[in-house]
């Protein structure tokens, strides 16, 4: 059985609803972007229902702790293809086992779920790090990302704590979404202008000083360098040369 | 006004880099009264230098002057280099613009030795109190201890920063005389204790009185050179041990020695800085701190040296192969963590998972441990039968022939005799 969703975290929950309604033995879960119709097996369309959606989300809760139900949205988030179906497998073996069975990394789904958190996590705390504001001429903090994962709603809490006294900007321009923080709250936005247009700097936009300060954060990177260890490998091992766009140091 | 302040970041940032540790974990100082920054209970690394050091703070100098003239270090006052000082505004600005960036986590802020102790020790407090009281700042900040500075001090700025630390330089007391007469091991010890105490006692009064302020929240640490001075690594290691017992520090860092002058006394210039004995020594300290170890298993007078090409857990675990297999579905976490090839995450995940039933093979590999080393010491639900009872050196030579170590330049393999 081939149960097809919308690809929506909702839907996913849905389609898990649906599976206990019905029990119709093992299932497949895809989402409508990548299903191909398959001759030898019935599918099913599952309708995204808000309310199921809520009932399996709090059914989830009850079983696992407030780290486990991160590790399951985290890994929601990692879009990569096979986690839908894997994050389905793993909350119906959550509800079909006593409690505790989340621990049980010898399961295939329960380890895949455990090792894609990882990643977002990592993906989520690389942008912590690597996340380098430009202070514009109107005094807000702007920079753009395209993080491999879609990260963005695990930064809001660290940047808004953080950074509480400035308004600042992060914005997607790789899912073309991002989140504003103007004093007060995080609100989630979308521009309506050229993608190509936020990934070049413009320097008429920017304030006075934000060039003497990003050029005296690369001549502070190239100070503290110890060049009697270079250490190439470890470098880029740390920091992976598709995030160096981003990076003032690097430029 | 910008290029002289450029320079001087240039001449401070480069006095201050042989401090490794830029550590900026273990303060989850909040950000209070809609201030900017707080701490993060994990530390935040934002860049790596092309050597691969992380870059997490500002880590500069307030002043490369110093009236003192140690011969590991560059900024001593027979050295002849550029001085520079920073004014404490020019600190405070560059760390909140650094800062509200993110650039960095926070301020490492370290100084020669200006006049006197307690002189660099105050300015040290100044920037540090206008940082926290005037600019409402709740990031990281990592102050240096000056040695002999007075009590009142060193209790004042405990209040503000989260981290101090105070270098032990050289592992061995006989070490420092060597390189550094005017200085003794004793000036360590002193302020590391007072303040150890310090932060005992205020964690006591917090018990009893919620409103007591925090009082170095992320502890201390301190750092060795290594391989300036003829220490073994047994001395480097019983050194950190025991520091680490007795003042309960953080971290201790090792610093593989790079020369930076030609004293008789030390490796000539230009000679490799020890790195892969830099890199075991960590790799011990890790061991001691996270795996149970007692450091006289690692080392010991038979031992007085950490094996170069294979890591101290294999290298105790091949002088104790009486203790092994080990077999993964019913040995206790302590035995699980010491194979080779096993690190904490897995152990923890092989005992969570093995009460679900018996771990085989491909269980094991993944849940991510390192099969290939760790099947020499293990037994597991589907591990094959063997006859043959190999020798601890066999193993070593079936791993190195695996592995591929940077540091291995010459090919260890038995030549052919035909």
């Amino acid at each position: 059985m081939i149960y097809i969703f919308d690809g929506t975290l909702e839907g996913l929950l849905t389609a898990v609803f649906e599976w206990f309604e019905r029990k119709p033995g093992p299932a497949i879960l895809k989402s409508k972007e990548i299903h191909q119709p398959d001759a030898f097996m019935p599918s099913f369309e599952v309708l995204t229902d808000r309310e199921k959606a809520d009932r399996v989300w709090k059914g989830m809760a009850k079983k696992l702790d407030r780290a486990w139900m991160r590790r399951a949205y985290c890994s929601y988030l990692s879009e990569l293809p096979q986690i839908h179906h894997d994050l389905f497998q793993f909350i119906i073996y959550i509800f079909q086992s006593p409690s505790g069975a989340e621990q049980n990394y010898g399961h295939p789904q329960v380890l895949s779920i455990t090792q894609t958190a990882r990643k977002v996590e990592r993906e989520k705390h690389r942008m912590e790090a690597f996340i380098r504001f430009q202070k514009t001429a109107d005094g807000m903090f702007y920079c753009g990302i395209d993080p491999d994962f879609n990260v963005i709603p695990l930064l809001v809490n660290h940047f808004k704590n953080r950074y509480a006294d400035q308004q600042w900007i992060i914005y997607d321009l790789k899912r073309h979404y991002g989140i504003f923080y103007d004093l007060q709250t995080v609100e989630e936005i979308e521009m309506d202008i050229d993608i190509s247009l936020l990934k070049k700097t413009n320097q008429n936009l920017l304030d006075e000083k934000e060039n003497l300060y990003a050029d005296l954060w690369k001549n502070y990177f190239k100070s503290t360098n110890i060049v009697a260890r270079k250490n190439t490998k470890l470098h880029t091992q740390h920091v992976p040369k598709r995030y160096w766009k981003y990076l003032t140091e690097k430029l | 006004m910008s290029e002289r302040l450029i320079q001087k970041l240039n001449i401070l940032a480069d006095a201050a880099k042989y401090d490794v540790s830029c550590s900026s974990s273990g303060s989850d100082r909040k950000n209070t009264n809609k201030g900017v920054g707080n701490g993060h209970q994990s530390g935040i690394c934002h860049t790596y230098t092309e050597d691969g050091r992380c870059v997490s703070l500002l880590k500069i100098l307030l002043t490369n002057h110093c009236i003192f003239d140690c011969a590991y270090c560059v900024s001593r006052r027979s050295n002849d280099i550029e001085r520079a000082a920073f004014t404490v505004d020019e600190v405070v600005e560059l760390t909140m613009n650094f800062y509200r960036r993110n650039y960095i986590e926070g301020l490492f802020l370290s100084s020669g030795i200006f006049k006197n102790a307690d002189f660099t020790m105050e300015r040290l407090l100044r920037v540090v109190k206008k940082l926290r009281l005037e600019e409402n700042y709740n990031g990281y900040i990592h102050l240096k201890t000056i040695p002999g500075a007075s009590d009142e001090l060193i209790t004042e700025a405990g209040l503000y920063v989260d981290r101090m630390s105070i270098n032990l330089e050289m592992p061995t007391e006989v070490g420092l005389k060597l390189l550094a007469p005017e200085k003794s091991h004793q000036d360590v010890i002193k302020p590391l204790g007072f303040i150890k105490n310090q932060i005992v006692q205020f964690k006591e009064e917090k018990k009893l009185i919620k409103s007591v302020p925090k009082f170095v929240p992320a502890g201390q640490s301190t750092q060795m050179v290594v391989g300036a001075t003829p220490e073994t690594d047994k001395d480097i290691m019983y050194t950190a041990a025991n520091f680490y017992k007795s003042f309960s520090l953080k971290r201790v860092y090792y610093s593989g020695y790079i020369p930076i002058s030609n004293d008789s006394r030390m490796p000539i210039l230009g000679s490799q800085p020890p790195l892969l004995r830099e890199n075991r020594l960590y790799q011990t300290d890790w061991l001691m701190r996270f795996y149970g170890f007692d450091v006289k298993e690692l080392l010991n007078d038979n031992n007085p040296h950490l094996d170069t090409d294979i890591d101290p857990k294999l290298s105790w675990a091949l002088r104790n192969m009486h203790l092994f297999p080990i077999d993964i579905n019913t040995a206790d976490y302590q035995m699980i963590l010491r194979i080779p090839g096993i690190g904490v995450g897995s152990a923890q995940k092989i005992i969570q998972a093995r009460k679900f039933g018996k771990l085989y093979i491909h269980q094991l590999k993944k849940i991510g441990i390192a099969y290939n080393r760790a099947k020499h010491f293990i037994t597991c639900a589907d591990t094959p039968f063997q006859l043959k009872d190999f020798q601890s050196h066999q193993i070593k030579g079936f791993i190195l022939a695996e592995s591929q170590s940077k540091y291995l330049k010459t090919p260890n393999e038995q030549l052919l005799l035909f």
